[in-house]
């Protein structure tokens, strides 16, 4: 039995507990709907949701916080000696138990103490799913028979069901700002574990990237320096390759679709280059990898120029190309916002379309597309997919687009994929890197939003 | 003759206005084009990609097969003689492998010659013994014509992707494989058959052998995850926003906080989930119930954004029908509101849906990118994802992995487009203008 079983037999039980009120409170009324205060259906309703929210609410919970509890009930069960370890060499020995207990293959022949430990941690998970069953199983029952108990033809079931459909609506809602608290507490309590073994002056102004911390204290080219001076300068470079070509081509073919292109023409077109913006960005990062980063490489050789595979030229035209979508879709909807009586009043001054464009049009339109621009830029600057698989992992301080730089989201990637220790500076680094992406991402989309919305009350 | 000199003036602003005119003109169409070519850029790139992407793929659907005579010799398979299933199942299938490419390839005698013979062919043909023993014991002793798959050097060989005429060291395949091979190739033994290989396995360090079913359920897993998460969520918080929420500052705080939420890097809730879900609930790392639930938190901003457009776009006269008919508000808004509001929520979900299935940033940081030869088997199994797979081969130095990435990619914008087509659809179906 498993805890998708449990769920489901709390959801028959709900199931069953919304017929019985049903028919409770038609029974009570003697059979006539009249003689009930609220629809049959809300007694079954009230019935059913008794049943089935509290228990869930504590099976979640519970199967939330089980695996860290058992976790430390198992440690505190650990001789002395052992627990006097290290974190990191508690978790290697915790994960051996489990993989243990699990049935898989250790590393070595496990030692008694191991085993015991690993039989121990069977006996608790166990003992915790069982006792998990029971507490769901006892809350779901008494709560079938506390809605039971309430209902009479009287009781005024509606206003209660909504109420509680109210307080779900509400919590629905406010999961979205438990998100970003959740967001912000992450990182915010990784990068203080962070800024207590480097000083965030290094962090920010520090010019030497190289988070390779020492394993033994005598080991060669492994300092762990931690100045993201670099990472920045990289991401920077990137994002400006990549904006040199979404910018102009986005714009141009906005311009194009709102003022010139026949619907017909808008009809087609514009879907298709909405697919750019479908297309996963790991495609875009392989197509960078395998067509255009050779081909800048050997159109640079022929020229006798020297460009690294991973440069970031390659990087940043793909990355541009994945951009251009959003520049133009969100400039054509601001450039169709702009009010017919502007273009109507240019061309009776008889200016030519373009001339309407350029002069009447882009200058309504500007602040709208200055939002959109940042918009895209803020893409430019959180994308991952492409510059993992496009550009360098080696921070270089370059401003030299054929070279291969790093970006912020690299560093956060290379940093975090396969290791599970948290104790290091190398791995907290990557939530202080994540800490600055989403503090630039965020005042960018907080002006580019507040600029739009401003520009769409204006011509509303 | 007064006016000669006027009409002269007239004649030269004419002139000088008509080269004025035709450059202004000129400039119309000059900035015609500039929008025209930049459509035509995007469009163009978009070609290339696709075909980039396909010309590479479209190989990795067909593999090479080639007809060995297999002898099973008894005294390997089945040494004392007896057919109990037990002891046939342990038979030394690799010796009489061996044995069977030393008749086949000369010059496989050799130590050198033996291991190219046996990378002529994928390294599960001694399981396909194995198979064909435990199915029919009758067939030991007795050479059979099997038809077997080649190794993925040999089927890029076979395509052409391997330059025959190339130096041997600059080959994979040596002369002495590709002597074989070309006798092969002359006795019409080697066919090229559709890749089942690739639908129906998962990840494997042989490219002959990897195939992206793995991949393919566990991104299923994921999007269940997804989908029972984020929906049931979207709609209530879009309803409570449209419909219940009260204007005042916290209403307002959730309306600027999840239009910023849909803004926020990927990533970035990579990290929220390593750090929450991972480090302090302790959940399984590399699990789709845990990769679905951060994209459930990703895709939320998208659905609740669509069902909010959808529930603003059905018109006042509706609700103040069913309130003047005596309805409370909740059963205005799900007798009548969320019904003609469906279509539109349905296909802002299935557009998160296909954002989610497309996303693997947040997944790498949540440890769904290992190397994982099973096909899950549940929401808590070790698993990766479509997108995940993608990035796994693409580093993978074979020739012939990068065929298989770019067949995956055509499997995932299969998906995508179906998807897409699917919103589209439901969007024009159930469109309505009030």
């Amino acid at each position: 039995m498993n805890s998708l079983l449990l769920i489901a037999i709390l959801l028959v039980l709900s199931a069953i507990g919304y017929q019985v009120g049903r028919k409770r409170a038609l029974a009570g009324a003697g059979g006539q709907i009249s003689g009930l205060h609220s629809l049959p259906s809300y007694y079954g309703s009230y019935v059913a949701l008794w049943c089935a929210l509290p228990a869930l609410l504590v099976i979640g919970l519970w199967l939330g916080l089980q695996s860290g509890i058992v976790d430390s009930l198992l440690i505190s069960g650990l001789p002395a000696s052992v627990q006097a370890l290290s974190e990191g060499q508690l978790n290697l020995l915790l994960s051996d138990i489990r993989n243990l207990a699990a049935g898989d293959i250790t590393s070595k022949t496990p030692d008694p103490m191991v085993l015991a430990a690993a039989e121990r941690y069977n006996d608790l998970r166990s003992t915790g799913f069982a006792a998990m069953v029971v507490v769901g199983l006892a809350l779901g029952i008494a709560g079938f028979f506390i809605g039971w108990r309430a209902i009479n033809p009287s009781f005024r079931a509606r206003p209660r069901v909504e109420r509680i459909v109210h307080w779900l609506l509400i919590i629905a809602s406010a999961i979205a700002i438990l998100t970003t608290i959740g967001i912000v507490l992450s990182l915010l309590f990784e990068s203080i574990r962070f800024f207590n073994r480097v000083s965030p002056v290094e962090f920010l102004f520090g010019l030497n990237w190289s988070p390779q911390t020492a394993l033994r204290a005598d080991q060669v080219g492994a300092t762990g320096a931690f100045g993201a001076v670099p990472i920045f300068a990289g991401t920077f470079l990137i994002t400006i390759i990549a904006m040199l070509v979404a910018v102009p081509i986005g714009l141009f073919s906005a311009i194009y679709m709102a003022e010139y292109a026949s619907p017909k023409f808008r009809a087609i077109v514009k879907p298709i280059l909405e697919i750019l913006a479908g297309i996963p960005t790991v495609v875009y990062g392989f197509f960078a990898a395998l067509t255009i980063a050779p081909f800048f490489r050997g159109f640079g050789e022929s020229i006798g120029l020297d460009v690294a595979s991973e440069s970031a030229l390659a990087a940043g035209v793909v990355m541009g190309i994945m951009i251009i979508p959003f520049v133009s879709s969100l400039s054509d909807d601001v450039i169709n916002a702009v009010p017919q009586s502007l273009r109507d009043g240019s061309f009776a001054m008889g200016a030519t379309h373009s001339e309407t464009i350029r002069q009447v049009i882009i200058p309504a339109a500007l602040p709208g597309i200055v939002g959109s621009v940042l918009l895209a830029t803020s893409r430019a600057i959180g994308e991952t997919m492409i510059v993992v698989m496009a550009a360098g992992l080696a921070a270089n301080l370059s401003a030299n687009p054929l070279e291969a730089v790093t970006t912020v989201t690299v560093q956060i990637v290379t940093l975090l994929v396969g290791d599970q220790e948290f104790d290091s500076a190398k791995t907290l680094a990557a939530f202080a890197l994540g800490l600055v992406l989403f503090t630039i991402t965020l005042c960018l989309n907080v002006i580019a939003l507040t600029v739009v919305r401003k520009y769409r009350e204006k011509y509303d | 003759m007064t006016d000669t000199p006027v009409n002269d003036g007239a004649l030269r602003a004419k002139v000088r206005d008509d080269a004025l005119v035709r450059k202004r003109y000129r400039a119309e169409r000059r900035f015609r084009a500039y929008g025209l070519a930049a459509i035509m850029a995007a469009l163009g790139v978009l070609t290339v990609l696709i075909f980039s992407i396909v010309s590479a793929g479209l190989p990795a659907f067909t593999t090479t097969q080639v007809a060995l005579n297999l002898n099973f010799d008894a005294g390997d398979i089945d040494p004392d003689g007896s057919t109990d299933p037990e002891k046939l199942a342990n038979g030394n299938y690799r010796g009489a492998l061996l044995k069977s490419l030393r008749a086949e390839f000369p010059g496989a005698e050799t130590r050198k010659g033996r291991r190219d013979a046996i990378n002529m062919i994928s390294n599960e043909v001694s399981f396909v013994m194995r198979d064909m023993v435990l199915a029919d014991p009758s067939i030991i002793g007795t050479t059979q014509v099997v038809w077997v798959k080649s190794s993925a050097d040999i089927d890029q060989l076979a395509k052409g992707s391997i330059d025959r005429t190339l130096p041997e060291s600059d080959r994979r395949v040596n002369n002495r494989q590709l002597g074989w091979f070309e006798t092969l190739e002359r006795e019409d033994r080697v066919k090229t058959t559709f890749n089942t290989t690739f639908f129906t396995t998962a990840d494997s360090r042989e490219p002959e052998q990897a195939g992206i079913l793995g991949a393919v359920v566990g991104s299923a897993l994921t999007l269940v995850v997804t989908l029972l998460l984020s929906f049931p969520v979207g709609v209530m918080s879009a309803v409570y926003l449209e419909e219940f929420a009260p204007k005042n500052r916290w209403t307002d705080l959730i309306e600027v906080n999840i239009n910023n939420l849909a803004a926020v890097p990927s990533i970035v809730f990579g990290l929220l989930g390593l750090a929450v879900f991972l480090n302090f609930f302790a959940l399984p790392r590399s699990a789709p119930v845990v990769g679905g639930m951060v994209l459930a938190l990703m895709t939320l901003p998208t659905i609740i954004i669509a069902s909010r457009a959808a529930l603003k776009a059905v018109p006042p006269s509706i609700r103040e029908a069913g309130l003047g008919m005596g309805a409370s508000r909740l059963q205005t808004v799900t007798h009548h509101v969320l019904p003609l509001a469906i279509p539109g929520i349905l296909t802002g979900t299935i557009i998160g849906m296909a954002q989610a299935l497309g996303e693997t940033a947040p997944l790498l940081m949540i440890g769904m990118v290992a190397f994982i030869v099973d096909i899950p088997q549940s929401f808590t199994d070790p698993a990766t994802v479509l997108p995940v797979q993608v990035f796994l081969w693409a580093d993978a130095p074979e020739r012939a992995f990068v065929e298989r990435t770019s067949a995956a990619i055509m499997v995932l914008l299969a998906f995508l487009i179906t998807m897409n087509l699917f919103a589209v659809m439901l969007r024009k179906k159930f469109e309505r203008r009030w």
